[in-house]
């Protein structure tokens, strides 16, 4: 599903992300860790098509095709879905009008004619049920003065309405009490299959916990060092990460 | 070679005041007021930008055409040509002006229990000499531009409502101007009275049917007596040849409620002088307004609120989106005198700039003389938020919605005030259309 070959990417002139390499294949959930600053949330910037990284080499294929060129929304309508690790607010706006016009432009995309109003309220409803969603919170402004849990809890909520091949999970359990976290995670787990795929990207392991990976990744310094199942990430939780940086240096 | 320099558009005013004279009744009130408001063109002449309130606002560009003062002709139009350009889903009263003169065709008007009538009659006939002579041109200022429109106040709306009159109907007041003349200039003249307990909601457009230069001048006075509720709703879309000098003063007694929305999102020039005066306890007073324009387009908001007595509120927000070379101009003053203890007064002025050739020049002023007040103000100036635009677009909203959307809500708190839901629809749509897209929500 997603192929990543030598990706090479940076801000300005500052290089951050140096040779990525990384095959997602469709039911596969794969996380990404890594100590702060090692481009983690770049690599989940940059597969979504964040503008202001600019990729100096290698390629990013979805599905076989390039999707290097293409802007953000482009890929959104291909099937990536970016989980925020801190969703802009965006008041005037509401979660429902926010979340119809996302659906229904993705659909003119595809070629499809809007959804019927009464097959959006259904989908609406069973979503929201599935993320035990009060029917008052999609009227709220997006996002304007979400908790924490709230606004990443509306995240899932929008990649169940979108219904991505990808989903990308940027640092989601930070800033997540647990009951929160494990309502989160239930979410993510419900709305798997074998057609889709999850790319978690967190600090640490207790997300994991909860959506359980095929294949933990730990990138440092812009770089995948090492690649392993899951007990890697208890290595992780237990000795931190320095034992790999000596690794890596050595 | 004799050259014969055309005749500017100053002189040309006062000469056609002359041959006006010449038609009026010399015995009437208004008379009177007209002469001596001439006088006060003649010494003052058009604003200049060397007057601080004129700063930013040049309209030299817009005084050079030749002008026709008193349009010859009477023009007709079909209610089907122009129906797009009233609110026509809802049931309401219409006062049409067509190049100036009135369109018994196309209006509503009654006497029923209420005037909702013609300025023209109500200076003209008896009965209306008592209103006419307790607040025509009791609360215009006395500046170049109101003084030039009383002078030439002949025709426009009149609004009489008597005490505890719920007016059920909205009133729509809509100038045409045809383009008939080559050019033309517009002085429209209102007045408005309603008396205690009762409400009006009144709508307001100055609509240009092709790209002929126009140049209107209007003067509106609005008295809102005790208890009195005053909606007003200013849509200021006009084609790119039309400018509009709005000159609107209201005077609120006592607990009344008074807004003003201006909705600027076409037109060459617009500049609006909104100035509420305060003259009682309890007095709440709204300002609002979203601009949007691009090209090369100007709007200018001047607003004055002035709080004389206690307890009283004013609540001013507005809104503007400029792109192109587009510019705009927001100068609100805000006076609390010495007597007017415990006011609440709030001002905010929030802008985007799209380009790097648009510009806004925003300057409160606050002028604070009473020692037990909350008085607040607040201006931004900014892009579109580049996380937002990329969280929406992450999400499969295209760059054009995903700035429309976030213009929309950016204007949003501006439209929730408005309480016709009919009207808030149009503007969404306006807004929609200004911005190139086409909207699937509703806000």
């Amino acid at each position: 599903m997603l192929k990543i070959h030598n990706l090479h990417a940076g801000v300005d002139d500052k290089s951050i992300l140096k040779g990525i390499d990384l095959e997602i294949k469709p039911g596969e959930i794969h996380a990404i860790m890594g100590p702060n600053g090692s481009g983690k949330s770049t690599l989940a910037s940059v597969i979504a098509g964040k503008e202001e990284y600019e990729v100096t080499k290698g390629e990013i294929l979805f599905e076989g095709d390039d999707i290097g060129e293409l802007s953000p929304d482009e890929r959104a309508h291909k099937g990536v879905f970016l989980s925020f690790q801190y969703p802009v607010e965006i008041p005037g706006v509401s979660v429902t009008n926010f979340i119809k016009t996302a659906i229904n432009e993705t659909r003119k995309a595809q070629g499809l004619s809007e959804m019927p109003a009464k097959d959006m309220l259904k989908l609406l409803r069973e979503k929201a049920e599935l993320l035990d969603i009060d029917r008052k919170f999609l009227s709220r402004s997006l996002n304007e003065g979400f908790s924490g849990g709230e606004k990443k809890r509306n995240e899932i909520f929008q990649m169940a309405m979108l219904d991505p091949k990808l989903a990308i999970l940027d640092e989601t359990d930070s800033g997540l009490d647990i009951d929160a976290l494990r309502i989160v995670a239930n979410g993510v787990n419900k709305l798997k299959t074998d057609d889709n795929a999850v790319l978690v990207i967190t600090h640490y392991q207790r997300l994991l916990d909860y959506i359980v990976p095929d294949f933990v990744h730990v990138l440092v310094n812009g770089k995948i060092v090492k690649s392993g199942t899951k007990e890697l990430a208890h290595e992780l939780e237990e000795k931190g990460y320095d034992w790999i940086k000596e690794e890596v240096n050595a | 070679m004799l050259n014969i320099e055309q005749m500017d558009l100053k002189d040309k005013l006062i000469t056609s005041f002359m041959a006006l004279e010449d038609r009026v009744d010399v015995e009437n009130y208004v008379h009177d007021v007209r002469s001596e408001a001439i006088k006060i063109f003649e010494d003052k002449g058009f604003p200049t930008k060397k007057e601080e309130a004129w700063k930013y606002t040049s309209l030299k560009s817009i005084l050079k055409e030749d002008y026709s003062v008193f349009p010859k002709a009477e023009n007709a139009l079909e209610y089907n040509d122009v129906k797009k350009y009233f609110i026509h889903d809802i049931d309401s009263y219409k006062i049409v002006f067509i190049d100036g003169k009135y369109s018994s065709h196309l209006s509503q008007t009654t006497h029923d229990g209420m005037d909702i009538c013609l300025m023209s009659a109500a200076i003209a006939k008896p009965k209306y000499r008592l209103v006419i002579e307790n607040y025509f041109n009791k609360i215009a200022s006395k500046d170049s531009l109101s003084s030039l429109n009383t002078a030439f106040s002949q025709e426009g709306a009149f609004i009489h409502i008597p005490k505890n009159k719920l007016v059920e109907k909205p009133i729509q007041i809509l100038h045409f101007s045809t383009g008939n003349e080559s050019a033309i200039m517009l002085q429209p003249r209102n007045l408005i009275v309603v008396d205690e307990n009762s409400h009006v909601q009144i709508i307001e457009r100055h609509q240009s049917l092709n790209n002929n230069p126009v140049l209107t001048n209007s003067v509106t006075e609005i008295f809102a007596n005790k208890r009195a509720i005053v909606d007003y709703y200013k849509i200021q879309n006009d084609t790119q040849n039309a400018s509009l000098i709005d000159n609107t003063f209201i005077k609120q007694k006592q607990e009344s409620v008074a807004s003003v929305h201006t909705f600027s999102f076409g037109g060459k020039l617009t500049r609006n002088n909104l100035n509420f005066y305060q003259q009682g306890e309890r007095i709440d007073s709204t300002l609002k307004g979203v601009t949007i324009i691009g090209d090369k387009q100007h709007v200018d908001h001047n607003t004055m609120v002035h709080h004389t007595e206690p307890n009283c509120e004013s609540h001013q927000d507005y809104k503007g989106i400029f792109g192109d070379s587009a510019t705009g101009v927001f100068n609100g003053q805000v006076l609390v005198e010495k007597e007017a203890q415990k006011t609440n007064a709030f001002q905010a002025n929030n802008n985007i700039l799209l380009s790097d050739k648009a510009t806004i020049n925003t300057k409160p002023q606050l002028e604070i003389f009473a020692d037990d007040v909350k008085c607040s103000h607040g201006c931004t100036i900014g892009q579109l938020d580049e996380s937002a635009m990329f969280y929406m677009q992450s999400r499969g909203i295209p760059h054009k919605e995903a700035r429309a959307l976030l213009m929309y809500a950016f204007s949003n708190n501006v439209l929730s005030s408005v309480k016709i839901p009919e009207i808030k629809q149009r503007i969404n749509k306006l807004i929609a259309n200004k911005l190139g897209v086409r909207i699937g929500f509703d806000l």
